[in-house]
C-alpha cells in the first residue's frame, strides 16, 4: 500500500503565546515545537494500514521551515519510510497555497491513501486536507474517528452535531484524522536511530500568490476578574439572582 | 455592490438552527458590501424552516434539490455551491463552521480557486475587501486576516453570530439540479440519544470533571441540564472522557470541542489550560469547585466554593424555581 | 489535571544535545507521563513493582539501550542512555532501578564478559523483556566490601556448584536469570571472583522478597539463597575475573544513576514550583515568601549544575576516556543534591507533602536507597579521596 501523510510542525499546546515584533506572527523564542497531534493520528493510521497490508511505503510530507526536518524525522522514527520537506521560512497563511504545493508533489505518486490531521493546532484552519483532495480530484472524508478499508472502498465514521455520520467512499482517497482514530505509538528508541538513515528530500516551496494577507495578531482582552459568590449550597440563591439580574442569562 | 451567498444547513428536510447565524453573519457582510443576502440550501425536497430565513435578513432563499441530497453529500453540494457562487458573481460565500461546514467550505473554496477564512468570530469590510477575525493557538490569540481574492469564502464559528432579526421580504426560489451527489455518500447518521443537544450548539453547557468522583454522579449534571428546559447540554473534561466516563462527543477542550455558549457551568473541573481553551469565549462562566485555589475560578465570572454534591442539587432546585 | 512535565533547563542544556538525544529523552518523558505517573503512587503504597509496564518499556527499547543493535538493542550513545535513566527516575527511582539492573548489571556483564554464544542467547531476550535478570554481588555481610564475599563456586566434572547468599537484589524474585558473582578459589582469594549466568529455576536456588521496606517500595528487592546450585560449564562468563569485573558493571550502573538522580530532583522541583505558585497563605501565593524562594533557588542551582556535569560525563564516556572516579564524583554529588531537593520540596509542600498524591516524599524515601546503593555516598568520597591524594583511607 502506498500511503502519503501530510504533517506539520506546530508549537506545543502548552506554549505561551506572545506576538512577535512584526505584529502578525508568533514569537518563537522559547517555544517548543512538536508534530501536530492530529497528524500523529494520521501517521499512526498510515503505519497500521501498511502493517496490515504486509507491504507498502509510507511517505510523510511537510511544508515549513528547515526545522521541520526534525518533525519529519519524528514521523520517520515512528516508522514512516521516507520524508519530503517543501521548505519555506514561513508556512503560507493561505491554506490553498499549501494545498497546491502538496498537490503538485503528491499528484504523480500513485498513492492509495493520503492522510492528514483534521486541523493544525496553531492556525486551526481545518482546510488543507479537503482542498488537497479537491485539487487531486480525489474523494475525501474529514475528521474521521473510525476507518475501515476493503478492496477499493472505505467506510468512515465522523462526529457531527447530534450524532455520528457513517460515510462510504471509493479509494484512492484523502482522509483527515480526528482524535480517537487510533493510539499513536511513541517513537521507539531504535526507530529514532533508524530515522537518521531514512531518505529525507528537501525542496524549496514554490508558493503561488497569496489570496489572504495577515493584518495582525493580537492577544484577546483579559477577562474581567470574576467573583466568588460564596461558599456551599447557601450561596446558590445569590448566584441565581446574579445570573438573572446582572449577567442576564436566565 | 456585491451579493453574499449564505450557505445554510439542512438535515433530512429540516433546516438546522445554526442557519440563522449564517444568515446573520451574511447580512452583516452584505450591508458592508452594499449587496443582498442570497440564502442557499441544498436538499432532496422542500426544507421546513427555510421560509424563516427572511427574518434574519435573507433577500432571497434558493432551495436547490437533487437526488441524494437529503443528507450531506460533500462532492455534489460543493459543486452546487461553487456553481451558484460563480453564476451569481457573489462577492462572498458564508457558511457555518459546523462539522459539515468544515468539510464543505474548503472544497468550495478550492473549486473556486480562492482561499478560505475559516471558523471566524467577526467579519467586516475594509477598503472593499472582506476582513475577518479568527482565533488561533486554541484561542490564545486572534488573527485579523484580509481576504484579497474574490469571492471571499468564510465559515463562521457557531454560537458567536447571535441571530439578529433583520426582516426582509425574502423571495423563494426552487431549482432542480442534476448535479450528481458524488462519490462520498453518507450512508446513515447514528443519532445520539434522543433529546440530547450537542455541546457545540447548546446555549447552555453544564460540564463535569474528575471532581464528580464516579461516572454515575454525572446524573447530577444531567438533572441540572434538564432544569434549564431543553436548552442545556452536558459537557465533560478530557480527564473523564479519557477515563471512559463520558463520550468523546461531550469533551470540551483543546482536543475536544470548542464551545461558546451563553452560559457555561464548570462543575468539579480544575481549569487546566487545555480545558479553558475549549470554553473561554463563553459569555458567562460559572465555576463550582471545592478547591478555592482551582485555576477555573480565575477564568470564571461567578464562582461557588463548596462541595458540588451539595451545591449542584441546590442549584438545580433554584433554576427550576426561577424558570417557574 | 496537572500540566505535562516539560523538564527543567535553566542553562539551555538542550542545546548541548543532538536531535536524536532529545528525541530519545522525549519518548521516555512522554511514556513516563502517560503510563507510569498515573499508577506509580498506588504501586508505591502497595509495595508492588509495576511489572505490567515491562513489555512496553522493552518494546520501546529502554533496556540495554547503549548496547549494540546486533544484539537487539537500540545502539544509542551514552548521553542518550543517561537521558533514559533521567526520565525514568523522574517517574520513580524503583522503576529506574529495574532498568539499571536489566541493562547495566545483567546485559552489560554478558556483553562485556560473555561468550558470543551467551551474548546471542541472552541479550536479545533481555532486551525484549522476555527474560528479566538480576545481579547478585552484595551479601548480607558484604556490602561496601564486596571483595569479602563468601559465595563460592566449585568446579565439577561437568560444571560448577554454587553455594552462598546474596541480599538487596533488585528484581531477584521476578528474574529468570541471575548474574551471580562467586569465588572459585580460596575464601580470601579476591582474584578468583568470576561471574556466572544462573537460571533462577535451578534446583537449590531460592529468591525471597525482603519485606518491610520504607524506600524503593515500587521495586522488588530480594534475598537469594544458593544451596548446591549446579550449573553447566557454559554458565561461566569466560572473560570475567577478579573484583574488577563486577566493579565495571557497577561503574555502568552508577553512570546511569548520576543521570537518574537529576530526574528525581527535577520532579520534586517542578512540583514544588507549581505548588508554590498556587498555594495561597496570608493572602498571597507562598512562592512570594522569601524562605520558599531561597529553597527554590537552591534546587534550581543544584539541578543545573548536575545537568551540565552529566552531559560532559556522557561525552567522556562516549569518547572512551571516562574513569570510574569521574563517575563516583557525579553519582555522589547528584544523588546527594537530589536527596536535598526532595527534602526541601517536601517541606515546601507543607502538610500536603506527606501524602502519596504528591511526589516529593516518595522521591525522598527512594533517594535514601539510591544514596546507599551502588557505592554509598561515603565510599565514593573515599574513592575520590584516594584519587586525589593517592592514599588509601578505606580501612584495613
Amino acid at each position: 500500500m502506498k500511503i502519503a501523510v501530510c504533517i506539520k510542525r506546530v508549537p506545543d499546546s502548552e506554549a505561551r503565546v506572545k506576538v512577535a515584533g512584526d505584529g502578525t506572527s508568533l514569537d518563537a523564542a522559547g517555544v517548543k515545537f512538536i508534530l501536530n497531534p492530529y497528524d500523529e493520528f494520521a501517521v499512526e493510521e498510515a503505519l497500521q494500514r501498511k502493517e496490515a497490508a504486509g507491504t507498502g511505503e509510507v511517505t510523510v510530507i511537510a511544508v515549513g521551515p528547515a526545522a521541520s526536518q526534525e518533525t519529519i524525522r519524528t514521523a520517520l522514527a515512528m516508522g514512516a519510510d521516507r520524508g519530503v520537506l517543501l521548505q519555506a521560512d514561513a508556512v503560507p497563511a493561505d491554506g490553498l497555497a499549501v494545498a497546491r504545493a502538496l498537490a503538485a508533489e503528491l499528484r504523480d505518486g500513485g498513492y492509495d491513501l493520503i492522510l492528514c490531521g483534521k486541523m493544525a493546532i496553531d492556525d486551526q484552519s481545518y482546510q488543507v486536507g479537503p482542498m488537497l483532495a479537491e485539487l487531486l480530484d480525489l474523494p475525501c472524508v474529514t475528521a474521521v474517528t473510525k476507518l475501515e478499508l476493503a478492496a477499493g472502498t472505505g467506510t468512515a465514521e465522523r462526529e457531527v452535531e447530534g450524532g455520528v455520520e457513517v460515510v462510504e467512499f471509493p479509494l484512492p482517497a484523502v482522509v483527515t484524522a480526528d482524535k480517537g482514530l487510533n493510539e499513536p505509538r511513541y517513537p521507539a528508541l531504535k526507530g529514532i536511530m533508524a530515522a537518521k538513515k531514512k531518505p529525507l528530500e528537501v525542496k524549496p516551496l514554490a508558493a503561488g500568490a497569496a489570496g489572504v494577507a495577515v493584518l495582525g495578531m493580537t492577544l484577546p482582552p483579559e477577562r474581567q476578574e470574576g467573583k466568588i459568590v460564596g461558599e456551599g449550597a447557601a450561596a446558590v440563591p445569590e448566584l441565581v439572582r446574579l445570573l438573572r439580574e446582572e449577567a442576564k442569562v436566565l | 455592490m456585491s451579493h453574499v451567498l449564505a450557505v445554510v444547513e439542512q438535515r433530512d428536510g429540516a433546516l438546522r438552527k445554526v442557519s440563522h447565524e449564517v444568515v446573520t453573519g451574511a447580512r452583516r457582510l452584505a450591508d458592508a458590501l452594499g449587496g443582498e443576502v442570497h440564502a442557499l440550501v441544498v436538499a432532496s425536497g422542500p426544507v421546513t424552516g427555510a421560509d424563516q430565513l427572511g427574518r434574519f435578513g435573507a433577500d432571497r432563499v434558493v432551495t436547490v434539490t437533487g437526488d441524494g441530497f437529503a443528507r450531506y453529500a460533500p462532492e455534489g453540494m460543493a459543486a452546487v455551491v461553487a456553481e451558484r457562487a460563480t453564476a451569481g458573481g457573489h462577492g462572498a460565500v458564508v457558511c457555518a463552521a459546523t462539522a459539515t461546514g468544515k468539510d464543505l467550505a474548503p472544497r468550495v473554496a478550492a473549486k473556486l480557486g480562492v482561499p478560505l477564512a475559516s471558523d471566524v468570530t467577526d467579519v467586516a469590510v475594509e477598503g472593499g475587501a472582506v476582513v475577518v477575525t479568527r482565533p488561533v493557538y486554541a484561542g490564545k490569540a486572534n488573527l485579523r486576516l484580509k481576504v484579497t481574492a474574490t469571492p471571499a469564502v468564510v465559515s463562521l464559528r457557531p454560537n458567536v453570530f447571535t441571530p439578529l432579526e433583520r426582516p426582509k421580504a425574502a423571495t423563494a426560489e426552487a431549482v432542480a439540479t442534476s448535479t450528481p451527489a458524488g462519490r462520498v455518500t453518507v450512508r446513515e447518521i447514528k443519532a445520539a440519544p434522543a433529546g440530547t443537544l450537542d455541546v457545540a450548539e447548546a446555549p447552555i453547557v453544564v460540564s463535569g470533571g474528575r471532581g464528580l468522583k464516579e461516572p454515575a454522579n454525572f446524573k447530577l449534571l444531567e438533572d441540572l441540564a434538564a432544569a434549564f428546559g431543553g436548552q442545556a447540554a452536558v459537557g465533560a473534561s478530557r480527564a473523564v472522557v479519557d477515563a471512559g466516563w463520558r463520550g468523546h462527543g461531550e469533551q470540551v477542550g483543546q482536543t475536544g470541542k470548542t464551545v461558546s455558549p451563553t452560559l457555561y457551568v464548570a462543575v468539579g473541573i480544575s481549569g487546566a489550560i487545555q480545558h479553558l481553551a475549549g470554553m473561554r469565549t463563553s459569555k458567562v462562566i460559572v465555576a463550582i469547585n471545592k478547591d478555592k485555589d482551582a485555576p477555573i475560578f480565575k477564568a470564571a465570572d461567578y464562582g461557588i466554593v463548596g462541595d458540588l454534591f451539595e451545591v449542584v442539587p441546590k442549584l438545580t432546585e433554584e433554576i427550576r424555581k426561577a424558570r417557574g | 489535571m496537572a500540566p505535562r512535565f516539560q523538564g527543567i533547563d535553566f542553562y539551555d542544556a538542550d542545546s548541548l544535545l543532538s536531535e536524536e538525544e532529545r528525541a530519545v529523552r522525549d519518548t521516555v518523558r512522554d511514556w513516563v507521563e502517560d503510563e507510569l505517573m498515573p499508577v506509580i503512587a498506588e504501586h508505591y503504597l502497595a509495595g508492588k513493582f509495576p511489572k505490567e509496564l515491562v513489555p512496553r518499556m522493552a518494546e520501546l527499547g529502554f533496556f540495554g539501550a547503549n548496547l549494540p543493535e546486533e544484539y537487539g538493542c537500540a545502539g544509542l550513545n551514552n548521553v542518550a542512555y543517561g537521558l533514559i535513566m533521567q526520565e525514568l527516575e523522574r517517574g520513580d527511582s524503583g522503576v529506574r532501578s529495574f532498568a539499571s539492573v536489566q541493562g547495566a548489571l545483567v546485559m552489560y556483564p554478558i556483553y562485556a564478559f560473555g561468550s558470543e554464544d551467551q551474548k546471542k542467547t541472552y541479550l536479545p531476550r533481555l532486551a525484549s523483556g522476555e527474560l528479566i535478570g538480576c545481579f547478585g554481588l552484595t551479601e548480607p555481610d558484604y556490602g561496601s566490601n564486596p571483595g569479602g564475599m563468601i559465595t563460592v563456586a566449585k568446579e565439577t566434572k561437568d560444571g560448577w556448584v554454587l553455594n552462598g547468599a546474596k541480599m538487596w537484589i533488585t528484581n531477584g524474585s521476578t528474574a529468570q536469570v541471575a548474574i551471580v558473582w562467586a569465588k572459585t578459589g580460596a575464601i580470601d582469594d579476591v582474584a578468583s571472583i568470576r561471574g556466572f549466568i544462573v537460571p533462577t529455576d535451578a534446583k537449590g536456588f531460592t529468591a525471597k522478597d525482603q519485606k518491610g521496606k520504607l524506600s524503593l517500595r515500587a521495586s522488588d528487592t530480594s534475598e537469594l539463597v544458593l544451596e548446591d546450585v549446579r550449573v553447566p560449564k557454559d554458565a561461566l562468563l569466560p572473560n570475567s575475573g577478579g573484583l574488577k569485573s563486577p566493579l565495571m558493571c557497577l561503574t555502568q550502573a552508577r553512570y546511569g544513576i548520576a543521570w537518574g538522580a537529576i530526574g528525581a530532583a527535577m520532579a520534586c522541583f517542578d512540583e514544588a514550583v507549581s505548588y508554590a505558585k498556587n498555594r495561597v497563605m496570608f493572602g498571597k501565593p507562598i512562592g512570594g515568601f522569601q524562605i520558599q524562594q531561597v529553597r527554590l533557588a537552591e534546587m534550581l542551582t543544584e539541578i543545573t549544575k548536575a545537568q551540565l556535569l552529566c552531559v560532559q560525563l556522557g561525552r567522556l564516556k562516549d569518547n572512551g576516556t571516562m574513569t570510574p572516579q569521574q563517575v563516583s564524583l557525579a553519582k555522589r554529588n547528584n544523588v546527594d543534591m537530589a536527596t536535598e531537593c526532595a527534602r526541601e520540596a517536601r517541606r515546601l509542600l507543607g502538610a500536603n507533602g506527606i501524602l502519596a498524591e504528591y511526589q516529593a516524599m516518595r522521591h525522598l524515601a527512594n533517594l535514601e536507597s539510591v544514596y546507599t546503593y551502588e557505592g554509598t555516598h561515603d565510599v565514593h568520597s573515599l574513592i575520590l579521596g584516594q584519587e586525589i591524594t593517592g592514599l588509601n583511607a578505606f580501612g584495613a
